[in-house]
Order: structure tokens, then C-alpha cells, then sequence
């Protein structure tokens, strides 16, 4: 059994950048020589609220891109939204404020060994630790298009740079204020097939998920997908963020989604028994 | 710097440290020991195991509150058969020593648990968890009737012999604490864990349905911790000779001394553990730190101290 959590470390590392992107905020961060160790598809869990704080958890962000040997030395960018009293908290803390940090935890996305085409579809902000997937696929040559979704414009994340390592960049908003009116799993069946797309990389609400699943199940492509279930600890030990998943021998077992997941494989969720008793 | 034993002793075995994990907050010490070796601290209480495999309850499991959370598990785990081969194995690699939590559906349950377990070499102690507030029929939460209760450390006891110590985990959540605990030491526990999670509820305003999939769970943190304390207080008033687990929400040095005070030998780290891995060394270092300023010299001289005669100061 390959050990748990082990490349994570605890750390004080202090914010670098705290920008706001539309209702997001891109926030920096000096994480030293863990950023090497740092792969798409991990997360960071944050202590917020400060000593004095009746927030007693961690909460858990997913680790949009990294960089080794930026000017600040070793860096994580994450994507916060502002929605609770934690994520309040941390897109408030500005430049120069240290956080206590726990990183990387979590499976990472798998890479294709040979450069086949793929399609990255991102909900929401869940669309940020695609763009650092985008960059490491595009270096091992792969043909990357993305998809972007969201029920409207300010609820897309897509920064300009992200482009960069990307073949395409479509975008959907079901109330048509940005980009193509629709859903963004509506052009998916077709794209797999028009572009002979080999795997299927996606990030954000349960329902999309389930959705991409669907079409991906009957088009036989691989589906990895980045899951997203609350999380009391994120290193494992407190059986929260379980979801029901096929093993190799069909039987369906609550597996933890902070060390099986976050990212698993979409065929092997299932999920029209996610928050059902088994 | 003076010498201070940290030793504690709880039945007839003895750990060089006061500190363990409390169970279901560290699932077997394989997810922790990333952070710091297992060793360090005086014992992993491991995951309450039941006789089967069990799936648990359904999600979201989990509600933060005010200084706390709710949690809704249900006792998923790999059934004692898989734990008892994978497990026990793996924390006697890492030198840790080993209290295994049991969880029964019936007073047999626990028996067959106990059988099994008591071939077992490496194991420092048997939890007996009768406090889950977790089960769908609270009927089933032994501790809640002290002829329940009685009947499963009975039960055990007989099982295991008088070989390994039995620790008996209660639930606050009753009437008479007191009277339940004089109820399972008189059946033959060694020892109690106080106190198990506290049966709460938080309702979705939105949904408004109740949050959690198993509508109630048992809520831990620093929000129960004056509960654990006054629990602990009261057992060891009426019980002194009887050594005490102490938990709920322990976080810090300061905390741990006030369970020691209490009349713990021991103190026991659950949510303190999601929030911050190395919260257990933490707090052991804070509460060496605590006890030497004090004056004490040991672990030991501690426990209760907060029960000494009005007149006596404090002069140790």
C-alpha cells in the first residue's frame, strides 16, 4: 500500500498576491520547494480565521497552477470565491500575511503517456486547477480544448493567460451573458467525436460531473474528474467527504474523496447513489 | 530544566506520554503519520471496528458549527478480520502503541469482537464504544442504559480474561453519568473514555430539511469541552481510583491540563486532529511546558488536583 498523504507538509507560507478577478480572488502564495511537489489535480487545505477563531476546520482549495522558480522562489496560485465566513476570511488576508497550510493532498490528474488530444471542461471556478492541467498537457504535447460553463458571465473564470496552453476556448453560460447560451456539457459528444478526443478532463459541480459521465460512459473515452464533497480534515482521517465508488471487483465501497479523490475516475463513480445510504 | 515524568498508567499498562488519538478522529494512524511518527505520542486510540464491513451513513456527514461539528459517520469501517490483518500489523511497525475502540450492534457483538482481539499480540488496551450516537436506533446506544451497559463490559470481561485492560467510552448524554460509570467498572472496566460526541442537529435553512443524511450526529470541539470537563470532574469526584480518557474538544496545552486537573490520567485529541495534523504534538508540548511551571515533577501528581480541600493551596 503506497503511503497516505506522502508528499504533504505543513507550513507557514506567506500570500504574495491577492488580486480580485471578477468575483474571484486569485490569491498567491510562497510555498518554497513544495511547489516541485505540487501536481494538477492536488489541493490545499488552509486553517482560517486566526488564532481566536470559532472556525475550527480547514478549508480545502483546489491548487490552480504552481510555479517552481518564480521571483518569489516557489509559488501556489489558488482561486477563492468569497461565499462563506472561511473564504471571507482568506480573500481578505492581503499581501505580506502568512498562512498555516497543508499541501499537496490528494490524487492528481493522470497524464497521457502519448500526446493524444484531450478536452478539459471546467463549472464554475471550478474551472482553475485546469489551466495549470492545460499547461502540463500542452507540454507533453497534447491538442488541449476547453470548455468553460456557468449559469452566468460573472461566474466564469477563464484569466487571459490561461489561453495560452490551449488549442480552444469555448465558453457557456445558460443565461447567454457570456459566450454560447447552453450548457457546457451541450457540445461535448460532439467535440470527443470531431476531434477524436482520447481523455476527458473535468472540474467542478456534482451534477456536471454526473452529467460528462454519462456521455463519456457511452462513448467509451476516460473521464477524469476532480470531485468536490465537504471535507472536515483533508488528510483522511475523518470519513466525511466519502463518495460511493465501483472497486475492481464491483462492489461499491464510501471512498474518501480527499485521498482516493479528488480526482477518480467519472466510470467508476457512482453517481445517482451520491447521498444515498448503501 | 527539571525532570518531569509524563508517564500514565490506565489498568495495568503504562505509556510514557498522556496523549492519544481519540477514536474515529484518526482513522488507524496511517493518514497522520505523515506528520509526526506515531510513537511520539502515548497511544492511537484506532477507529471504533465493528464485526463487518460497514458502509456507514449517507452524506453530507459533516456540519461545521460554532467552535465545533457535527459528524454523521456511522461506524464505516473494514470489519475486524481486515483491521485485525492490516492494521494492528502497521502500527506495530511504527512502534505505536495500540488501543483498539470495538463497536457491537448487540451485547454478543462485543463478545465476538473482544474473542478475536484477544489473540491479538501488541495491543495496549481495549475501548469498548457503547456511546456512538451514531446508530439508527439510538436504543442501540448501550451507554444511554446502565443495565445495557453492564451487560456488554460484562460480557467482554468475561471474553478477554483479566489480560488486557478494558476502557469503557460513555456518552454524556444521560441523566446519571455517575451511576453508569460506577455500573461498568462494577462489570469490570478498567478504565472510561469521557466523553463521546454530544447528539446535536443543525437544520438547512435552505433545504430546510435537516443538514446531515443521518439527520443528527454527534457534535465534538472546543464548543463540548465544558461539558467533558464537568463529565470528568464528576466521575472522578465519586470514582477516584478509577483512571479517566478525557476528551472533547482539546486543543491546546491549557486544555489538556484542565482535563488533567479534572481527574484524567489521560487526554484524548479528536477535531483538534482535522484541523491541524500535528495538533496531538502540539499540545503535549504545551502541557509538559504547563506542568512544569506549575512546579509539578510528575504526570501523576496532577491528575484531580483541581478536587484538593478548599483550604489546601497550590503547593506542589
Amino acid at each position: 500500500m503506497s503511503q497516505i498523504n506522502k508528499s504533504a507538509a505543513q507550513l507557514l507560507a506567506p500570500i504574495v498576491s491577492n488580486k480580485k478577478v471578477g468575483q474571484y480572488h486569485q490569491i498567491i502564495i510562497n510555498i518554497g520547494d513544495l511547489a516541485s511537489l505540487c501536481k494538477p489535480g492536488n489541493f490545499v487545505a488552509i486553517n482560517v480565521g486566526g488564532d481566536s477563531s470559532s472556525m475550527i476546520l480547514r478549508r480545502a482549495f483546489a491548487i490552480s497552477r504552481v510555479s517552481i522558480n518564480s521571483t518569489f522562489g516557489g509559488t501556489m496560485e489558488l482561486i477563492a470565491a468569497p461565499h462563506g465566513q472561511g473564504s471571507k476570511w482568506l480573500c481578505a488576508q492581503g499581501e505580506g500575511a502568512v498562512l498555516d497550510i497543508v499541501a499537496p493532498l490528494g490524487t492528481a490528474f493522470g497524464i497521457p503517456t502519448e500526446p493524444v488530444p484531450v478536452l478539459l471542461v471546467g463549472g464554475g471556478y471550478g474551472s482553475a486547477p485546469l489551466f495549470g492541467l492545460a499547461e502540463v498537457l500542452n507540454a507533453r504535447g497534447c491538442r488541449v480544448d476547453m470548455l468553460l460553463g456557468a449559469s452566468t458571465a460573472s461566474k466564469i473564470y477563464a484569466p487571459m493567460e490561461g489561453k495560452r496552453a490551449v488549442n480552444s476556448m469555448r465558453i457557456y453560460t445558460e443565461d447567454g451573458s457570456m459566450g454560447q447560451t447552453g450548457r457546457v456539457t451541450d457540445p461535448i459528444a460532439e467535440i470527443i467525436k470531431d476531434l477524436d478526443v482520447a481523455v476527458v478532463y473535468s472540474c467542478g459541480p456534482m451534477q456536471m460531473l454526473s452529467a460528462i459521465t454519462k456521455i463519456t460512459d457511452s462513448l467509451s473515452v476516460v473521464h477524469q474528474c476532480a470531485v468536490e464533497e465537504a471535507m472536515a480534515c483533508g488528510i483522511g482521517v475523518c470519513m466525511t467527504c466519502v463518495l460511493p465508488v465501483e472497486s475492481e471487483d464491483g462492489t461499491v465501497s464510501m471512498l474518501r474523496s480527499c485521498i482516493d479523490g479528488p480526482v477518480m475516475d467519472g466510470s467508476k463513480v457512482q453517481w445517482s447513489l451520491v447521498g444515498k445510504q448503501l | 530544566m527539571t525532570a518531569l515524568d509524563f508517564s500514565t498508567t490506565i489498568g495495568n499498562t503504562w505509556f510514557p506520554a498522556p496523549t492519544f488519538t481519540a477514536s474515529g478522529c484518526a482513522s488507524s494512524g496511517r493518514e497522520l503519520a505523515q506528520f509526526f511518527p506515531l510513537r511520539e505520542m502515548g497511544g492511537v486510540v484506532t477507529k471504533s471496528v465493528m464485526s463487518k464491513v460497514r458502509t456507514g451513513r449517507a452524506t453530507p456527514r459533516m456540519a461545521e458549527t460554532p467552535s465545533g461539528m457535527l459528524n454523521s459517520i456511522g461506524l464505516q469501517g473494514p470489519g475486524i478480520d481486515a483491521f485485525i490483518a492490516k492494521d494492528i500489523p502497521y502500527l506495530i511497525e511504527q512502534k505505536a502503541r495500540i488501543i483498539v475502540s470495538i463497536a457491537g450492534e448487540t451485547v454478543e457483538e462485543y463478545s465476538t469482537l473482544a474473542r478475536k482481539l484477544r489473540s491479538v499480540s501488541g495491543i495496549s488496551a481495549i475501548e469498548v464504544n457503547i456511546s456512538c450516537p451514531n446508530v439508527e436506533n439510538r436504543g442501540l446506544v448501550f451507554a444511554c442504559d446502565p443495565e445495557a451497559s453492564r451487560r456488554v463490559i460484562d460480557g467482554v470481561r468475561r471474553t478477554i480474561g483479566g489480560e488486557l485492560p478494558i476502557i469503557a467510552k460513555l456518552s454524556p448524554d444521560v441523566t446519571d453519568l455517575v451511576s453508569i460509570a460506577r455500573g461498568v467498572v462494577d462489570a469490570g472496566a478498567d478504565g472510561l473514555a469521557l466523553i463521546n460526541t454530544v447528539l446535536g442537529m443543525v437544520i438547512n435553512v435552505d433545504t430546510m430539511r435537516p443538514h446531515l443524511g443521518g439527520k443528527t450526529g454527534g457534535l465534538s470541539g472546543p464548543a463540548i469541552r465544558p461539558i467533558a470537563v464537568r463529565a470528568v470532574y464528576q466521575v472522578h469526584a465519586a470514582l477516584p481510583q478509577v483512571p479517566i480518557l478525557g476528551m472533547g474538544g482539546v486543543a491546546s496545552g491549557k486544555d489538556a491540563l484542565e482535563m488533567i486537573l479534572a481527574g484524567a490520567s489521560g487526554v484524548s485529541i479528536g477535531t483538534a486532529s482535522f484541523g491541524n495534523p500535528t495538533a496531538i504534538m502540539k499540545i503535549q508540548n504545551e502541557l509538559k511546558q504547563l506542568l512544569l511551571d506549575r512546579g509539578f515533577t510528575s504526570l501523576k501528581q496532577a491528575v484531580g488536583y483541581a478536587h484538593r480541600p478548599e483550604a489546601e493551596q497550590a503547593n506542589v
